[in-house]
C-alpha cells in the first residue's frame, strides 16, 4: 500500500512538471497573462528530470518553469464542491498527545487572527472514573448542519463532496450559526483581523477561507483549496504522530501522509464513532477511540498550559 | 339623498351608523381640554433633555462599534450573543401589550381598556422599532443587510422574525392611526394649541377625516379587522423570537415550551409597561379623571393573572430539567439555581412574578402607587430574565471551552454595550414621549362618545 502511493506521487509530480514544460515559456510568466506565449532563449544548462514513461531526459533550463498556480474557482464553483467526492476525516484519540501542531499549522495557513483557533484540542473525561484523553475537534461538516439550516442568507452552505463552508463576502455577521452548532467550532472575527496587508489585499475565496474580514464567521474549512489540488489539508500533514486521517468515502481510502487506511476496515477493527450522534447531525469527522495509546495523557499537559492558563 | 350615495360608493348601509358626536355641552369643552396634548413643562424638557444625552452617547458608542467592530463589546466566541440580543427579546416581548390591551381587551368586550388604548399603543410601536434597531446594531456586518432580502432563505428563523416583525410593525401603526384619525379632526380645530409645523402635519396625516357616518363605519371595520389580525401576528412574532433559541441544541434552549414560555412573560412585562405609563401620564398631565384608580385596580387584577401566568410557565421550564438533572444540563441548571446567575435569577423570579403577585392580590396594593411599583419591578425583572435566558446557555456549551484566550470564559457587557443598550431603551422612552406631546394619550372622541352615551 506503501509503494502505491509513492508510485502515484511520482505519476502526479512527473505530470506537473511535464505540463510545465508544455506550457514552455521562462520562469516567472504568467501563462494565463497576455504575451505569455513569448518564446524562450535557450540558456545551455541542462536539468535531469524523470519523463512520464519514467526515463531520465535532459531540458535546458531555460524551459522550465513553475506550474502555475491553478486559476481560483469562482464562487458558484466553489459553492457546489468537488463532483464525484465525499470526503472524510478520521481522528486516531490513542495517537494524541496535545502537541498542537494541527492547530499552528492551520492557524498559520489561514492567516487567523490570534488567539482564534479552528482546532481546538480538548482535555476530555466522560465520567468520574473514566481515563482522561485529548479530543482534537474541528468543524464535523455534518451532513444534516445545523449551522446550514439556520443561517438567512446561505453564506455557509453544504456542498456535494460533504464540506460545509462559508461564504465570508456574504455573511451578515448575526452568529445564529455559532448559537446552533452544538460543537461550538464556529469563531467570530470581532474585529478586523490582526493579518499582514498583502495578505489582506488578496481575492477572497471561500475555499481558502483567506482572508478572514471583520464581522462575519469563520471555522474549518476542511482545506477546500488543498482537496481541491488532491492535497491533504494542513493539520493533518502537519500532525507528526498521524492522529488525522482523510480522505473520500467514495474510495473507501483515508490517508494520514504516511499511512494510507481503508476507511471501513479502521472504523470496524478500531471502533469508530461519530460525536453527538444522538443530535442527529451525522457528522463527517470519525473518531477512534482512546484504547492502546501511544502517549500517556500526562504528556500532553505541559504543551497546554501555553493557551490555558 | 344619503343613501343613494353610500349605495354608489357600495359601502353596506343594512346597519345603523354610528351616531356621530358632537361637540355640543360645557363638559365636552373641558374633556378635550384636558386632553389636548400639553406642551412640556420644565420637567418635561428635563425629562427630554436626559433622554437625548443617554441617546447620544449610545450613538457615540454605536460609532465606536461601526469603527472597530463588536470586538468593543465583551461578547466573545462562547457568549457570541449577549445583552444586545437580551434587549431585542425584552422590546420584542413588550411591544406584544399593543395587541393585549387595544385586540384582546376589544374583542373581549372589556369597555374599561379603552383610555389605554392609545398608551399601549405608542409602547408597542416604540419598542418595535427599537426590537428592530438593535437586532441590527447586533449584526456584525450591518453593512450587508441587504443581503437578507436578495440572499433570503425561508427556512432560517430569521428570516420568519424579519417578515412577522415587519408585518407586527405595519399593523401596530395602522392600529395606532386609525383610532387617531377623529382625534385629529379635533386637534386641528383647536388650531392655536398647537404650533404651524404640528399643524401642517396633522393635516398631512389626517384633513381627509370629516367624522361623516359613513367614515366612522369604514373605520370602525378597519379596526375590527386590524384587532383580529394583530393577534395571530402578535403570538407569532414572539413565538419565531423564541424559536431562535428553541431550535438549537443547546441546555436551557432545547425546550418545546419557549413559545409559550416567552409569550406569558411578553403579556406580564407589556402590562407592566402599561401600568407604569399609566401612572406617569397620570401624574404629568393630572388625568385622574380619566386614568382612574378603578384603571390601575382592574389592570392590578391583569397583572396578577398574567404574572401567575408566567410563575406557572417558569416552573415548567424549570422543574423537569430539574428533576431530571441530565448531565448536559445540570451545569447549566446548577449554575442558575445556586451558581454564578443564582443571584440574579431569584431576583428575576422574585421581583418580576412572586412579589407582585404577593402585592396585588390584596385590595390595597391596587392603589396606582403600588400598582405603578409593581410595574417597575415587573419590567425591571423582565429585562434581567431576558439576559437570563440568554447569556447562561452560551456559557454552558457541550464540549468543554477550551483553547481559547481567557476573557471567552465570561461575559460581562462592556461599556459600549451598556451605553446602546441604554440607549435604545432611552429612545423608546423618548418616542412615547414624543408621540404623547403631538397625539392625544387618551383618546379624545371616544372619552366624548362615552361621555354622551352615560348622558343618554
Amino acid at each position: 500500500m506503501e509503494q502505491e502511493n509513492n508510485s502515484r506521487r511520482d505519476f502526479l509530480l512527473t505530470g506537473l512538471i511535464t505540463a510545465g514544460l508544455v506550457a514552455g515559456c521562462g520562469p516567472k510568466t504568467d501563462p494565463f497573462e497576455a504575451g505569455a506565449k513569448a518564446e524562450a532563449v535557450a540558456s545551455g544548462k541542462k536539468v535531469k528530470l524523470l519523463s512520464v514513461d519514467g526515463e531520465e531526459i535532459e531540458v535546458d533550463e531555460a524551459f522550465l518553469k513553475p506550474v502555475p498556480h491553478m486559476p481560483p474557482v469562482s464562487n458558484s464553483e466553489a459553492r457546489i464542491g468537488i463532483p464525484g467526492k465525499k470526503f472524510v476525516m478520521v481522528i486516531d484519540l490513542s495517537r494524541c498527545k496535545n502537541l498542537k501542531k494541527c492547530q499552528s499549522a492551520c492557524n498559520h495557513a489561514h492567516q487567523l487572527n490570534p488567539g482564534e483557533n479552528w482546532i481546538k484540542v480538548e482535555p476530555m473525561q466522560d465520567a468520574e472514573h473514566t481515563a482522561p484523553y485529548w479530543e482534537p475537534t474541528t468543524c464535523m461538516h455534518c451532513d444534516d448542519p445545523p449551522c446550514v439550516k439556520v443561517c438567512p442568507v446561505d453564506a455557509t452552505f453544504k456542498r456535494q463532496d460533504g464540506i460545509v463552508l462559508i461564504d465570508s463576502d456574504r455573511c451578515i455577521g448575526c452568529r445564529f450559526c455559532m448559537a446552533a452548532c452544538p460543537y461550538s467550532t464556529r469563531v467570530f472575527n470581532w474585529g478586523a483581523p490582526q493579518i499582514p496587508a498583502t495578505i489582506a489585499a488578496q481575492p477572497y475565496s471561500c475555499e481558502s477561507s483567506i482572508p478572514q474580514k471583520k464581522g462575519t464567521v469563520g471555522k474549518c474549512d476542511f482545506c477546500a483549496d488543498m482537496t481541491r489540488m488532491g492535497e491533504l489539508p494542513h493539520c493533518v500533514s502537519a500532525c507528526p504522530n498521524g492522529v488525522f486521517a482523510f480522505g473520500d468515502i467514495n474510495e473507501d481510502s483515508v490517508s494520514n501522509g504516511a499511512e494510507t487506511f481503508r476507511f471501513s476496515d479502521l472504523i470496524r477493527d478500531k471502533g469508530g464513532y461519530r460525536l453527538m450522534e444522538d443530535l442527529g447531525t451525522k457528522p463527517s469527522v470519525y473518531y477512534l477511540p482512546p484504547v492502546a495509546r501511544n502517549f500517556p495523557y500526562e504528556s500532553g499537559l505541559e504543551n497546554d498550559k501555553i493557551l490555558n492558563k | 339623498m344619503e343613501n343613494i350615495k353610500l349605495k354608489a360608493t357600495g359601502v353596506i348601509i343594512d346597519e345603523p351608523l354610528p351616531q356621530v358626536p358632537t361637540i355640543t355641552s360645557a363638559a365636552d369643552q373641558e374633556i378635550i381640554n384636558d386632553l389636548l396634548p400639553q406642551k412640556f413643562g420644565k420637567i418635561g424638557k428635563i425629562w427630554v433633555i436626559f433622554l437625548s444625552i443617554i441617546c447620544l452617547i449610545g450613538m457615540y458608542a454605536y460609532y465606536r462599534q461601526l469603527r472597530y467592530g463588536l470586538a468593543v463589546t465583551a461578547m466573545r466566541d462562547y457568549v457570541s450573543w449577549g445583552i444586545y440580543i437580551s434587549n431585542f427579546v425584552f422590546f420584542v416581548a413588550i411591544s406584544l401589550v399593543g395587541s393585549l390591551i387595544t385586540a384582546i381587551f376589544r374583542l373581549a368586550g372589556v369597555k374599561w381598556g379603552a383610555p389605554l388604548t392609545r398608551i399601549a399603543e405608542i409602547i408597542a410601536l416604540a419598542a418595535i422599532v427599537f426590537a428592530s434597531i438593535i437586532i441590527i446594531v447586533d449584526m456584525g456586518s450591518p453593512e450587508r443587510f441587504y443581503n437578507l432580502f436578495i440572499h433570503g432563505r425561508i427556512q432560517s428563523p430569521i428570516i420568519w422574525d424579519v417578515i412577522v416583525i415587519t408585518t407586527y410593525f405595519f399593523i401596530s401603526i395602522l392600529l395606532l392611526y386609525y383610532p387617531l384619525l377623529p382625534d385629529i379632526k379635533i386637534l386641528l380645530r383647536f388650531k392655536e394649541r398647537s404650533g404651524k409645523r404640528l399643524n401642517q402635519f396633522y393635516n398631512f396625516i389626517g384633513s381627509f377625516w370629516i367624522g361623516s357616518p359613513e367614515q366612522f363605519k369604514l373605520s370602525d371595520k378597519a379596526i375590527n379587522i386590524l384587532c383580529i389580525t394583530i393577534v395571530p401576528v402578535a403570538f407569532t412574532i414572539h413565538t419565531v423570537t423564541s424559536w431562535l433559541f428553541a431550535t438549537t441544541y443547546r441546555p436551557g434552549w432545547d425546550s418545546t415550551n419557549f413559545g409559550a414560555y416567552f409569550i406569558a412573560g411578553a403579556f406580564l412585562v407589556g402590562a407592566g409597561g402599561v401600568v407604569v405609563a399609566m401612572y406617569v401620564f397620570r401624574k404629568a398631565y393630572r388625568l385622574e379623571k380619566y386614568i382612574t384608580e378603578n384603571h390601575f385596580e382592574k389592570m392590578g387584577r391583569v397583572l396578577v393573572l398574567l404574572s401567575l401566568l408566567y410563575l406557572y410557565f417558569n416552573i415548567n421550564e424549570f422543574l423537569t430539567p430539574f428533576f431530571k438533572m441530565k448531565e448536559s444540563e445540570a451545569a447549566y441548571l446548577n449554575g442558575l439555581f445556586t451558581g454564578d446567575f443564582a443571584p440574579v435569577f431569584w431576583f428575576a423570579i422574585l421581583i418580576g412574578m412572586i412579589l407582585p403577585i404577593v402585592i396585588l392580590v390584596f385590595k390595597k396594593g391596587r392603589k396606582p402607587l403600588p400598582v405603578f411599583i409593581v410595574g417597575v419591578m415587573v419590567v425591571v425583572g423582565a429585562w434581567f430574565k431576558r439576559y437570563l435566558i440568554v447569556t447562561p446557555t452560551l456559557l454552558h456549551p457541550f464540549l468543554p471551552m477550551h483553547d481559547v484566550p481567557a476573557s471567552y470564559l465570561h461575559y460581562f457587557p462592556s461599556w459600549e454595550e451598556w451605553a446602546i443598550t441604554l440607549g435604545s431603551l432611552a429612545g423608546a422612552m423618548l418616542i412615547v414621549t414624543l408621540l404623547a406631546r403631538i397625539f392625544p394619550i387618551i383618546p379624545i372622541q371616544e372619552t366624548l362618545t362615552e361621555q354622551h352615551e352615560k348622558d343618554v
